[in-house]
């Protein structure tokens, strides 16, 4: 398995703003991998970075094996970058950019550039000026796509799309994942990160804060457990992992750690379980908790 | 009258983000007019020098082209007008014209505009606001160069009438704008609009202060430039003359305001015509892209050049006609320096002018590097397979190439008109050609300085603007104020061999051009080096 970005110690300084502080982030080559964090974490500051753009103060950052500042222009030719807030010339149509885009890259494929055209119902004759939100986006979306590259970088990149168009979005993104291309998706839109991520990372203030496969930060969260049970329950408040326990005659509710989930149903067997309703954690829940501010 | 609510709040918006920028041109205006005259006065203290200092220029045509008509030319406030009048109604129409497109059209492109739209805010507020703070800057314009000159023991006359040429001129200059950046379909077209109507007032003024007096004198009142001189400040006023201002302000406003509910938020008038679905092969690369972001202000510059030199073509030949008329005094001027060098030394006169104008264009030019940046165009391109410096050349390679193609324009058109009215083409377009061209190296430095900022310094490009303005002032009043050498020294266009004419020498230019590369290069690697966005 090799390493797509691997990014350790990340820092970057916009005069007083400490933008990143020693960041942490690696994308497994052929994953696609979340990239999440509240506004002005410090997400498209790693991802221009990345792109070169930006030169680091500190820490170290790989892309594709190379030196994201020192090797720009060779890197350049084997990913593409879709920008959150897409402007295009006002003059030059969505067909031309899309062609010149492609170009800068080193080609693009026509067949799919048609295709993804259609797919997402956009209209390359119209001049940059004269596009909506949603139709700017798509233009760099499909000039990144059409591309035949390793390598996906996304910030925020369905951030102006209806709900028809993100189902295409995605899609578009469960195919490159099945062709072997490896996607560093940044987003605010946790159902999209759910269905397509393989592995996400989340970060707050400039600095990494979990990161894993879905299962694995559920695991780290807690289930919600109401039951109805043959005989009154006893012990279990006092088990590892239990929380916010309330018990009323035979019912009972609290919430576990997910991790000691296990031990904690046998338990509850012992005493005749006549109903059982379990909520795994939402991921709003989840995220929300990593978002917050730790007070 | 609920198309108006707002206003008084974006007044006070327009004026807090103009809070340093308009007093500052009002004051740098009113002080260079102060001090002029303060010069003057220093200079020609009696008024048997002022009569004398008026016969050596009364009948020089060029020099009334580049200035103004000779008239009060025996006081110190006359002299004031006549040397600083017309290219202070210039430099207030840039900042009438630039200001209302910035708190208008560029607002709209920003999406600015619809942030305050969709509060409560009426329809003409936006524009209202801006043309309320724009002409009462015109109003204090006016009166405190009224004040300035009054105060130095001018009469106040003369002085306020002085200063009211030149607010009427902000007026006008202010209102065509509010036409224009209904019309337009960008705020860059709306400032050239406005750029090209000031070139046109000045050369409008220029061929009539110059017509011999059976020639066509009547174009001196085609132009809101030409206005403020005919109104005569310290010559036996005529007050009837700023009611003119008022006037077309009035009309052009009227049509501006019946344009504004015509038409949506950020669109022109004219309807977007559908693009190419496919680029086609020219596009292929960063050059390419270049080329087209740069081509329509590049086509824009040659064919207002090329107006300009055949206007000219039209000038010397009433020049020549004046001294075909009078005997005594062609033998008078060939007395003083020949003919021929009458003639030459307008020209070298008037090319030095469009060089300092194709400076503007070699500006813009590299300084669209950081409009890409700023907008955040240059980001998908650079993160394209797209080394920084191959991107950065292919817009110098604008500013660069584009100024030496737009003095060849303006020098081939001037020499053909010239040519023909005079009827030695073989000799003139070489001649006028050449003299075009030496102003190439001095108009790079600017391109340099540009560039050198854009790497090292990219929140400060603006200060190459202010480098022109320098040079331009330096030029322009350098000799007035009888500058020490080293001072006129600074400006690259003081170094040029004064073509046709004068005598041609390398070493300047390839001294100007040494300079060019060192600025360029340290902006290059600046740029490498510096954080884009
Ligand atoms: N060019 C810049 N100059 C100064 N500060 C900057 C610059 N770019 C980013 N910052 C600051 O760096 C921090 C991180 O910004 P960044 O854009 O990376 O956040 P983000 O995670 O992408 O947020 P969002 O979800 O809102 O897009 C913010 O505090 C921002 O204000
Ligand atoms: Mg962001």
């Amino acid at each position: 398995m090799t390493t797509a970005i691997s990014v350790s110690g990340l820092r970057k300084a916009f005069g007083r703003t400490q933008a990143l502080d020693g960041l942490d982030l690696t994308v497994t080559t052929g994953e696609v991998h979340g990239f999440l964090g509240p506004n002005g974490a410090g997400k498209s500051t790693t991802i221009r970075v990345l792109l070169g753009l930006l030169r680091a103060d500190g820490g170290r950052a790989e892309l594709l094996g190379g030196d994201p500042w020192r090797d720009a222009t060779e890197l350049h030719r084997r990913l593409a970058y879709v920008p959150g807030d897409v402007t295009l010339w006002p003059t030059l149509s969505g067909g031309e950019v899309i062609d010149l885009l492609g170009r800068l890259r080193g080609g693009l494929d026509p067949k799919r550039r048609k295709d993804l055209l259609e797919r997402f119902d956009l209209d390359p004759t119209k001049k940059g000026r004269t596009y909506s939100k949603g139709n700017r986006q798509k233009v760099a979306l499909v000039a990144a796509l059409a591309s035949d590259v390793e390598l996906l970088i996304l910030d925020e990149p369905t951030s102006g799309l209806d709900p028809l168009m993100e189902e295409v979005f995605r899609d578009c993104i469960a195919r490159e994942r099945q062709d072997g291309r490896t996607v560093l998706l940044s987003s605010h839109v946790l159902a999209e990160v759910e269905a397509l991520c393989d592995r996400v990372s989340i970060i707050r203030s400039g600095r990494t804060v979990e990161s894993g496969t879905l299962a694995e930060l559920r695991h780290l969260t807690r289930t919600s457990i109401t039951a109805e049970l043959g005989s009154p329950l006893s012990g279990v408040d006092t088990m590892t992992g239990v929380h916010d326990y309330s018990a009323q005659g035979n019912k009972v509710q609290f919430e576990v750690d997910t991790a000691e989930l296990d031990a904690v149903l046998r338990k509850l067997t012992e005493f005749g379980v006549r109903s059982l309703v379990s909520q795994p954690p939402t991921l709003e829940q989840l995220f929300l908790r990593h978002y917050e501010v730790e007070a | 009258m609920n198309t108006l609510v707002g206003t008084g709040s974006l007044v006070r918006l327009v004026l807090r983000r103009e809070r340093i920028q308009l007093p500052v041109w009002i004051l740098a205006i009113t002080g260079i007019v102060a001090a002029t005259a303060a010069s003057f006065a220093q200079l020609y203290p009696t008024v048997q020098s002022r009569v004398e200092f008026a016969a050596s220029i009364a009948n020089n045509p060029s020099v009334l082209a580049l200035s103004g008509p000779a008239q009060g030319l025996d006081t110190v406030g006359g002299m004031t007008e006549w040397k600083y009048g017309a290219v202070a109604c210039v430099l207030v129409g840039l900042m009438a014209v630039f200001t209302t497109v910035r708190h208008t059209r560029a607002d709209e492109e920003t999406g600015r505009h619809e942030l305050l739209g969709a509060g409560v805010v009426g329809r003409h507020a936006k524009l209202t606001a801006t043309l309320i703070v724009v002409f009462g800057a015109g109003v204090v314009y006016a009166l405190l160069i009224g004040l300035a000159l009054a105060g130095q023991g001018l009469p106040a006359a003369g002085s306020f009438a002085m200063g009211l040429g030149i607010g009427g001129s902000v007026w006008f200059f202010s209102a065509v704008t509010a036409v224009a950046v209904q019309v337009s379909s960008s705020s860059r077209a709306a400032n050239g609009i406005g750029g090209v109507v000031i070139g046109a007032a000045y050369l409008l003024r220029a061929a009539g202060d110059s017509a011999a007096s059976d020639g066509p004198r009547w174009l001196s009142w085609l132009s809101p430039i030409g206005w403020s001189q005919q109104m005569r400040p310290f010559a036996d006023e005529r007050w009837w003359v700023p009611a003119l201002y008022v006037a077309i302000s009035v009309v052009l406003l009227g049509v501006a305001y019946g344009l504004v509910g015509r038409r949506d938020i950020g669109a022109g008038m004219l309807p977007e015509r559908a693009g190419r679905a496919t680029a086609s092969p020219a596009l292929l690369g960063t050059l390419g892209l270049a080329w087209r972001l740069q081509r329509g202000i590049l086509i824009g510059w040659a064919v207002g050049l090329a107006v300009m030199g055949g206007a000219l073509g039209g000038i010397s030949k009433s020049l020549n006609s004046i001294l075909d008329s009078s005997p005594q005094l062609a033998e008078a001027l060939q007395h003083i320096g020949g003919q021929q060098s009458l003639v030459d030394s307008f020209m070298a006169a008037i090319l030095d002018i469009i060089g300092l104008a194709v400076s503007v264009y070699a500006i813009q030019a590299a300084l669209r590097l950081r409009s890409e940046e700023t907008t955040m165009r240059a980001e998908p391109v650079l993160a394209g397979s797209v080394a920084r410096i191959r991107w950065a050349a292919s817009h110098l390679l604008f500013a660069l190439l584009g100024t030496a193609f737009l003095l060849a324009v303006a020098g081939t058109v001037t020499g053909l008109a010239v040519g023909l009215s005079q009827g030695d083409v073989g000799a003139q377009l070489p001649r006028l050609l050449g003299a075009a061209m030496v102003q190439v190296p001095a108009v790079w430095v600017l391109a340099g300085i540009a560039t050198a900022l854009f790497g090292l310094l990219p929140k400060l490009v603006s200060l190459a603007w202010a480098a022109l303005v320098v040079f331009l002032l330096i030029e322009l009043l350098g000799p007035l104020f009888q500058l020490k050498q080293w001072a006129l020294d600074i400006s690259p266009f003081t170094h040029l061999p004064k073509l046709p004419g004068g005598e041609f020498t390398a070493t300047p230019l390839v001294w100007l051009v040494a300079i060019t590369i060192a600025l360029t290069a340290a902006g290059l690697v600046g740029f490498r080096r510096r954080d884009v966005g």
